[in-house]
């Protein structure tokens, strides 16, 4: 007994060194892992109040860019608004009449990060706001993330950036779906991959989310094909697709609710176990 | 001793608001950023007590992960190099060392380099091996490393320039 007390006493630092490098290695590995329950997020108290004291401040700088961006995408949905209300001039149709199933937030990003492999971004928005889990988030341009972690005020966003991001998308001409991920390496292309080597595809066509995964509609932007190869097996294409959105640069943002989403996961759960 | 702590207080706070606020969004040509809080780790007095300084790298380590969304990659790091620091001090400063009595103001030029490039390089390889995590990249690991190693080491330099007070 004296003995293993005089061997800890002895190597109390390695003993201690060991001791904090596991903790850490065991942050590291759950933080490499999709939607495990980590502690060490930056939707807390502390770092989020940090952040939205800091972006209140640095919004100002992007003020004219963003304004042009609000702008640009205030032309294009006054400009569908004025055409759909002309052609259903005769038939007025009050939209509320239907249950739509998406609901619509705003938030800003007060943490933009896209340098690391593993990218998070940080919301202003949180559970007293009604943001939970898995909610999808969009800019004006397209696609960025899904809602990954919340607290009370402030939100984390598993960015498109991050090598653990899986999201459903496809071919806009035609129907054709894969999985987009990312390689770590460029900011401005992610990758698309599992798309059949039966698809028709060029340079330039348009990504899109496909819709299956009850997170994102259907039909939220995502980028067009830079390039594409066949994969090892030569069944599957790997495209590299341009992102329509400069994830460098974002600050407006819309999260989507699916109000369906309880339903769609209890079918699928029912599916699976009959 | 009151005095001591009270500057130690300051210069961790300092140095996690100055990376997560300016260092962390520089990102040099997409992906190189300096990480410049391991002076902390590299200026804490050398007479003081290792234990306190293993846990106080780790908390250092584990606020930048706060901040960052990064796990325990800051952490880990942190620890190696706070653990693993009197063997490079030893082989870095030699002698002076042994003897207990380094001033990091008063030490020659070309050793400071030494111990700070040791410490950067041991740092930033832990780093991105964690953060990357994949034996397959292991060229993206060394590519990272060493970019945002002479980064961090040319600022650090400037730093400890800039603030140390000159021996008249």
């Amino acid at each position: 007994m004296q003995q293993i007390i005089n061997f800890i006493i002895r190597n109390k630092n390695f003993l201690l060194f060991l001791l904090l490098f596991c903790v850490s290695l065991l942050f590291t590995i759950q933080s490499h892992s999709y939607h495990k329950s980590k502690f060490i997020n930056s939707a807390n108290f502390l770092t989020g109040g940090v952040y939205n004291s800091i972006n209140n401040i640095s919004s100002y700088f992007s003020l004219k860019s963003q304004n042009t961006l609000l702008a640009e995408e205030n032309k294009q949905l006054k400009s569908l608004w004025f055409n759909a209300s002309q052609k259903t001039d005769s038939t007025y149709v009050d939209s509320t009449a239907f249950q739509s199933p998406y609901r619509f937030y705003t938030a800003n990003i007060i943490k933009n990060s896209y340098a690391l492999t593993d990218n998070y971004l940080t919301i202003n928005k949180g559970r007293k706001d009604s943001i939970k889990q898995d909610f999808g988030v969009i800019s004006s341009k397209g696609i960025i993330g899904i809602i990954d972690k919340t607290s009370r005020g402030y939100g984390t966003v598993l960015s498109i950036l991050n090598t653990t991001s899986r999201i459903s998308a496809q071919l806009k001409k035609t129907n054709h779906f894969g999985t987009l991920t990312w390689n770590g390496k460029s900011p401005e292309f992610t990758q698309l991959v599992d798309i059949p080597k039966i698809a028709p595809l060029q340079k330039g066509d348009t990504i899109i989310t496909s819709g299956r995964s009850s997170i994102f509609p259907k039909g939220v932007p995502v980028g067009v094909i830079a390039d594409f190869v066949l994969d090892q097996a030569e069944n599957f294409y790997e495209i590299n697709v341009k992102l329509f959105n400069d994830m460098t640069n974002i600050e407006h943002v819309y999260i989507i609710e699916n109000i369906d989403t309880e339903e769609i996961l209890n079918l699928n759960n029912n599916n699976n176990n009959d | 001793m009151n005095s001591i702590f009270s500057i130690h207080t300051t210069r961790f706070i300092l140095l996690v608001v100055f990376q997560v606020l300016i260092l962390n969004h520089i990102n040099f040509l997409g992906y190189i950023n300096p990480y410049v809080y391991i002076l902390f780790i590299a200026l804490y007095p050398i007479k003081n007590n290792r234990v306190i300084l293993i846990v106080l790298s780790f908390l250092l380590g584990l606020t930048i992960d706060l901040f960052l969304d990064t796990g325990g990659i800051h952490a880990g790091a942190s620890v190696f190099i706070a653990y693993a620091r009197p063997v490079l001090l030893k082989t870095s400063f030699g002698a002076i060392y042994e003897h207990q009595t380094i001033k990091f103001n008063t030490v020659d030029f070309g050793s400071k380099l030494t111990y700070f490039t040791l410490l950067t390089v041991m740092h930033h390889l832990i780093l991105f091996s964690l953060e990357i995590f994949s034996l397959s990249k292991i060229i993206l690991v060394l590519q990272k490393t060493l970019f945002s190693s002479i980064f961090t080491i040319l600022l650090s330099v400037l730093i400890t320039i800039l603030f140390s007070k000159k021996p008249r």
